[in-house]
């Protein structure tokens, strides 16, 4: 599966979430338990793509640039920067660790 | 977009404390409602670019991104396709994570169905438009009326402008070159913390990240891309079954 049949197959799959969300009778889905699991897989899954993305490097681990990038980004969120600072701080701060040869 | 979060209160903290009907309309004129759906749209527009840019750097073609942010239209989904795809894994592991993502958008949409109330082709647009940012700005409002003004105007504005947004990023992002050379790896990696952040105020749910992130570390070196990432989304399944009340 590549290309452009994941590309369908994975918004057809978000899409048909979403709808979902608004067919299906509300008690079925809204307990205590099933609506706290969901967002602790939200939370796992954000989690486990930020240390995949910062430390991956294919199949092995790597330190490098990406993880002092993401302590300056820590440091904006808890400053309340906005989302697009820092995302962009993250890249300027990655960018220049390299192209200070790092 | 994704970011579940509207003047720097977690989405679920604001909908636990505005409940109650409110005073009627006259003490509340839409201005306020529209001028908020309207940043929140813009702000969450402009974060396109940076989908866009990494979409292309990632290996997916501009019409393919453009497909994503289209028809997914759901940031974190998005960004987690391509994070996956990038990292050399299957269209079916990215297609997974994806759709495990996603998984919020169907809570979202049960709560907002009772508040948009619409039938027919207008219920699939209101589907369409339920992401974190419309349903975070709806749910917020102190009357029915401007709930639904609220969703509606926070849906479109950042539909429009996140696919503007998406087009100009996959553009630039195609003269770029070398990806890495910008950051735009790191770029990434913030892009997944700060769409975490502001879920990270209980403890269950530090811990189910912190968790995620060990699980997820461990398994890159050993399993195929992309298996990492939903190894760590069954793990916060065990944990949420497991503490129940």
């Amino acid at each position: 599966m590549t290309g452009w049949v994941a590309v369908l197959a994975a918004a057809g799959v978000c899409l048909a979430l979403k709808v979902a969300g608004y067919l299906v009778p509300g008690r079925l889905v809204e307990g205590e338990r099933a609506r706290r699991i969901a967002g602790l897989v939200t939370v796992a899954l954000l989690a486990a793509l930020v240390a995949v993305q910062t430390l991956g490097a294919g199949q092995r681990l790597a330190v490098d640039a990406r993880v002092v990038a993401l302590g300056a980004a820590a440091v904006a969120l808890a400053l309340r920067a906005p989302f697009i600072v820092v995302v962009v701080l993250a890249a300027a701060v990655a960018a220049g660790l390299r192209a200070l040869g790092w | 977009m994704s970011r579940a979060e509207v003047d720097g209160r977690a989405y679920e903290e604001v909908a636990a404390d505005k409940a109650g009907p409110g005073p009627g309309p006259a003490q509340h004129p839409a201005g306020p409602t529209i001028r908020q759906a309207l940043s929140v749209g813009v702000a969450t527009g402009a974060y396109g670019i940076s989908f866009g840019a990494l979409s292309v750097t990632a290996g997916l073609d501009l019409l393919q991104t453009m497909a994503l942010s289209l028809l997914m239209f759901t940031g974190g989904s998005q960004f987690a396709f391509i994070g996956v795809i990038g990292a050399g894994g299957s269209g079916a592991a990215a297609t997974a994570t994806a759709g495990l993502l996603g998984v919020r958008n169907a809570l979202y949409g049960l709560q907002m169905s009772r508040i948009v109330g619409v039938r027919g082709i207008r219920r699939l647009a209101a589907a369409w438009l339920t992401i974190d940012e419309s349903t975070a700005v709806g749910s917020l409002q102190p009357t029915p009326g401007l709930r639904r003004l609220g969703f509606w105007l926070t849906g479109l504005s950042v539909f429009v402008l996140w696919n503007l947004a998406t087009a100009g990023g996959a553009v630039v992002g195609d003269l770029l070159g070398d990806p890495k050379q910008w950051g735009l790896d790191a770029a990434a990696a913030a892009a997944f913390l700060a769409l975490l952040w502001p879920r990270l105020r209980d403890g269950q749910a530090r811990a189910v990240a912190a968790a995620a992130v060990v699980v997820a570390t461990a398994l890159t070196p050993i399993a195929p891309a992309g298996v990492p990432v939903l190894a760590a989304a069954a793990a916060a399944v065990v944990i949420g079954w497991r503490r129940a009340r």
